[in-house]
């Protein structure tokens, strides 16, 4: 308790005595908290494990840094990605858990009236270090006109391909449109070597390309009013149509594909192109030298929409107005995504998260690999998953209950029609926005 | 003179005997009839996560019955739930009947049965999703070295295929249930039966058929139920291997109410898709409960 009192009177910019003056590691310049932190504070941060080691270790060491510099230890629970959901919206409803929470894409505007204002962080941030559009969507609630969520970043995906076999295909460089895609799957399938993407419910995988597939068609699942329902319309049959073509030129059982099986299957050389964020090549990098050596990333390429239209799995930082501490948390967001924080962690990462604020784009992290360099633009390239509406329930219900992927798994391994696998979806969207 | 009354009082049959119930059925009441009771109710009204909801009447079943997710996944439960049944009834009953013999090392293979049953769903249901796999299965890769087949086997890709087996795992999960419980079932038919039926001269099949069997049948309908119970009710194997997909072929009532309440925050909803498993269950744990009564 001394230690950290005495830190406090530190942090609040007060005379320093010996005792503070003996804990050595201290930073040079005194940290100016921009939000009066609360006497005593403590936080309690939930978040995703870290999809590699140096993540959670950066972001500890961050932490710590932060107790340093204001007095308040936060403790930091770290659980897989797809439970955060749940466990934060069981925090919202009891009114009981942590102060804040590390989530992914509507999470924050699912219970918009129990988070706190967030407007002065990420407006300082924003100034600072200047926000993707995509990332104002996701931390900016319309219907309360104020900040709700602090954007993190994404785990941006990029295609994963296999070099020789492109080139053996006749392929000097990946192509950057849907058409020159499927011409190169097809030759891809002749050469013996098929491409995958998953069509199973592979919650990250599997929405990630069917919606950028849907996206770059036009196709939509409703209009911009989150009321009228858009997608049983010519653009979202074109894209089915279009998708069979693909389909035909998969490897045989993407129909039950989870996140896990396409990075096996690129790693084991069954598959010469699919969809996935850096962590096949992370691991081809370990175990699998000549694939890391003979593989590379490229942008999903773009469709007759003429701009790309990406889906990454989007992470924000919210904080719950239950806490005791709503300051201490807001100085903790702001603390942790200033360059001094930020910039070791995303470095740490080696790609796997793509922050959302711009200035991070200069890091050398994206340059030098540049078979990282792809991930580095994915949420600029990306349209919030609730396109063409606004992030909240209803789109995160959509996301949930897998409509658009089932959609295109319909369209393909079902074998209805588009305009019954779109009317199907249409059914479905239909009750959600209801 | 409270106290006096209070040991009077309790000292009459009619009293005591509730009040020695009253901490079990509060627990029992505050634990499980409350949540239940609640979920229920819930499936009346609107609620998301995170926004209590209000009244809407029977909405939410209005909207499942049109609702062809919830059709398929209604079809899966009961074919799922109707095949597994009585398929471990049957491999069940014959692992009894064979273990139930003297042979040597009959200690050995009866705890080894056991296996499947005492593994954690989740590891098994692990090893199954690999043994399944598009790429990887190694019953694929024999049959393919074998020559008998030329490509993998895509069992979980295609509707029918994912549906079997996921009842092959649910199968070889459950079967030691009714082999453990048929076997105890053996063992406590006297001898002296048999020893009549064979004096009689009856052959093996009519012993099982007119004498076995029949001494089962309290016991069958027993294990049926319960099995019956965690067949409908089986999250696991289906969340870890297919998710519900591909499209919705294999989503049970349980794992579709997970999807749409917990993680897509329909609350209402899925707590409406599981009520609906309530029925189903209620008539099954009515069958177990009178045929324990009569059995006792």
């Amino acid at each position: 308790m001394t230690l950290r009192r005495s830190f406090m009177k530190w942090g609040l910019g007060l005379a320093a005595g010996a005792a503070t003056r003996s804990f050595a590691q201290a930073p040079a310049t005194k940290y100016a908290p921009m939000f009066p932190v609360e006497k005593d504070a403590q936080l309690r941060l939930l978040r995703w494990s870290g999809f590699i080691k140096a993540d959670e270790e950066a972001w500890n060491a961050n932490s710590k840094k932060f107790q340093e510099a204001t007095g308040v230890a936060v403790s930091v629970e770290y659980i897989t990605w797809e439970d955060v959901r749940p466990k934060a919206a069981m925090a919202a409803n009891l009114g009981t858990g942590p102060d804040l929470v590390m989530g992914w894409y509507d999470d924050p505007h699912i219970y918009p009236q129990r988070l706190v204002d967030v407007s002065d962080v990420a407006e300082d941030l924003g100034k600072r270090l200047g926000w993707y559009d995509v990332a104002r969507s996701y931390g900016y609630s319309k219907q309360l006109k104020h900040w709700i969520g602090v954007p993190i970043g994404g785990t941006v995906q990029a295609l994963n391909y296999r070099i020789s076999w492109m080139k053996e295909a006749g392929f000097d460089k990946f192509p950057d449109s849907i058409d020159g895609l499927i011409k190169l799957s097809r030759a891809l399938k002749g050469k013996g070597h098929p491409m995958g993407f998953a069509l199973g419910h592979a919650v990250g995988d599997g929405n990630a390309w069917t919606h950028w597939w849907l996206w770059a068609h036009g196709g939509k699942a409703v209009e911009a009013d989150d009321k009228t329902i858009a997608i049983n319309k010519q653009e979202t049959w074109t894209a089915l149509d279009n998708v069979r073509e693909l389909y035909a030129q998969m490897v045989p059982g993407v129909a039950s594909w989870l996140d896990p099986n396409n990075n096996r299957a690129f790693l084991a050389g069954e598959v010469s192109i699919t969809n996935n964020g850096i962590s096949i090549y992370a691991a081809a990098k370990k175990d699998f030298p000549q694939i890391a050596q003979d593989m590379d990333h490229a942008n999903f390429p773009v469709g007759p929409v003429g701009k790309p239209t990406e889906l990454a799995v989007f992470s924000q930082a919210f904080i719950f107005k239950y806490s005791r501490f709503p300051n201490a948390a807001k100085e903790y967001l702001r603390f942790m995504l200033s360059p001094e924080q930020a910039e070791p962690w995303v470095d740490a990462m080696n790609g796997y998260v793509t922050p959302a604020l711009k200035k991070y784009r200069d890091l050398p992290v994206w340059t030098r690999d540049p078979k990282t360099t792809p991930f580095r633009d994915g949420i600029a390239r990306m349209l919030p998953n609730s396109y063409a509406g606004s992030p909240g329930q209803h789109a995160a219900a959509a996301l949930a209950d897998f409509v658009v992927l089932d959609m295109f798994a319909d369209a393909t391994v079902n074998g209805l029609t588009s305009k019954d696998a779109a009317k199907r979806a249409e059914g479905r969207l239909r009750r959600i926005y209801r | 003179m409270a106290a006096g009354r209070l040991s009077l009082a309790l000292d009459r049959g009619a009293w005591f005997g509730p009040a020695l119930v009253v901490p079990a059925a509060a627990l029992l009441g505050l634990l499980l009839a409350y949540p239940l009771g609640l979920g229920v109710w819930l499936g009346f009204q609107d609620a998301k996560i995170g926004a209590p909801g209000t009244f809407i009447g029977l909405e939410n079943y209005q909207y499942l019955l049109d609702d062809p997710v919830f059709r398929l996944t209604a079809l899966n439960t009961a074919l799922y739930t109707v095949v597994t049944v009585a398929l471990k009834l049957a491999l069940g009953l014959g692992l009894a009947l064979v273990l139930n013999q003297r042979f040597a090392g009959v200690r050995f293979w009866r705890s080894v049965l056991l296996l499947p049953y005492v593994v954690p769903t989740v590891l098994s249901a692990f090893a199954w999703w690999w043994i399944f796999d598009p790429q990887f299965s190694f019953i694929s890769w024999a049959l393919v070295k074998l020559g008998l087949i030329r490509h993998n086997i895509d069992f979980l890709g295609d509707s029918w295929l994912a549906r079997g087996s996921l009842m092959v795992a649910n199968i070889w999960r459950g079967t030691p249930f009714f082999t453990i419980g048929y076997l105890a079932g053996l063992q406590s038919i006297p001898t002296d039966v048999y020893e009549a039926a064979q004096i009689d001269g009856a052959r093996a099949l009519r012993v099982f058929r007119e004498i076995t069997w029949p001494l089962l049948m309290p016991l069958t309908v027993i294990l049926t139920t319960f099995s019956a119970i965690f067949t409908f009710t089986d999250f696991q194997l289906v969340w870890t291997i297919t998710r519900g997909g591909p499209a919705n072929a294999t989503h049970l009532f349980v794992t579709l109410a997970y999807q749409r309440a917990i993680v897509g925050g329909a609350m209402s909803e899925g707590a409406a898709i599981a009520a609906v498993t309530l029925p189903a269950l209620g008539l099954l744990a009515y069958a177990a409960l009178r045929a324990i009564r009569e059995r006792a």
